[in-house]
């Protein structure tokens, strides 16, 4: 019975260490200030004056065959180590002031495993003008059945 | 027996249902894609079955939060002529594999290509699930999870030949 007290301190930890790994993906922990909405990214992209942005897809690669934003890169899911490291070689090269917008639209926000590892990644190499697609539901109903811009293929 | 009592609004992402009407009810697009053993399968080898057809993934979480209970569904209605069949979206069939056995799901899962997406009308978020009747044709469309006591309902009355009774829907 003396050992409940420390049993249940192990657990609660694990507990606790097993929702921070969960919530690690979260694209929610990204700041909001590294976030644009659609409608902005939308509104720059049709501006003849506005810098463009150079637009990341970090999703599965089926998405991006069906529909993606036209002139987008295809990374692939920066879940998967080996897209994080495609985006890392991708942008090795750029300056690091470069404008970038990364972007998946594969889940509800909360639950997209792809944007948040994708933006420590080009924060951690020091880019500092990186945003992060808000994608409230996915990309079918938040871009093209919005009437955004849309291509397909490859 | 009833899955309903021990599931209780379990799917809390539920988004939409879209049940087809008579006069639009359209033939559910025949596919034949790779099962995770390379073996092909085709969805029009399972006429004359009640076909619950999933569109998930591996990295969406209410595909996965769904999985077990589509499998208590599998061995619940299989007698009765229900086949669910797993369309992955995942990038390629290694994770697939691994979840498969996690999760010991008992029914066939394909990988899905973007052209057999795009002929059920794209499929741009997960899940998307569409159930079919045994004469092929879709009664129903869910985007997002599914409320399962809804999904069971109209998995009884396609699987009982009550199709006039989807119309109420």
């Amino acid at each position: 019975m003396k050992h409940l007290p420390r049993t249940a301190a192990i657990i609660a930890g694990m507990a606790i260490m097993a929702a921070l790994a969960a919530n690690a993906y979260q694209a929610s922990l990204i700041p909001s200030s590294d976030l644009i909405n659609p409608d902005e990214l939308v509104k720059i992209l049709q501006s003849t004056k506005a810098t463009k942005p150079l637009i990341l897809q970090v999703g599965p690669h089926i998405l991006y065959l069906q529909a993606h934003i036209p002139g987008a890169e295809y990374i692939g899911s920066a879940s998967d180590p080996q897209g994080v490291q495609r985006l890392r070689t991708r942008v090795q090269s750029l300056s690091r002031g470069e404008f970038i917008v990364i972007y998946c639209g594969c889940c509800p926000w909360n639950h997209c495993p792809n944007v948040k590892p994708a933006h420590d990644a080009l924060r951690e190499m020091g880019f500092t003008k990186v945003k992060a697609l808000y994608i409230a539901e996915n990309f079918g109903a938040n871009w093209v059945v919005q009437g955004y811009p849309t291509a397909k293929g490859e | 027996m009833c899955l309903i009592a021990g599931a209780t609004v379990f799917f809390r992402h539920h988004r939409s249902v879209t049940p087809s009407t008579t006069g639009a009810r359209s033939y559910a697009p025949d596919f034949s894609l790779p099962q995770l053993s390379g073996q092909q399968l085709a969805l029009s080898s399972f006429r004359g079955k009640v076909v619950l057809l999933d569109f998930w993934a591996t990295w969406c979480e209410p595909c996965r939060e769904e999985i077990p209970h589509f499998v208590d569904l599998q061995n619940l209605y299989r007698n009765q002529g229900l086949q669910i069949i797993g369309v992955s979206m995942d990038d390629g069939p290694e994770p697939v594999r691994d979840f498969y056995q996690q999760f010991k799901m008992n029914y066939p899962v394909v990988m899905c290509t973007g052209k057999v997406a795009e002929s059920y009308g794209g499929v741009l978020g997960l899940p998307v699930a569409f159930l079919i009747g045994r004469e092929g044709r879709i009664y129903f469309k869910h985007i997002g999870a599914t409320e399962l006591s809804v999904l069971e309902q109209e998995i009884t009355t396609l699987v009982h030949g009550n199709d006039g009774q989807a119309n109420a829907h």
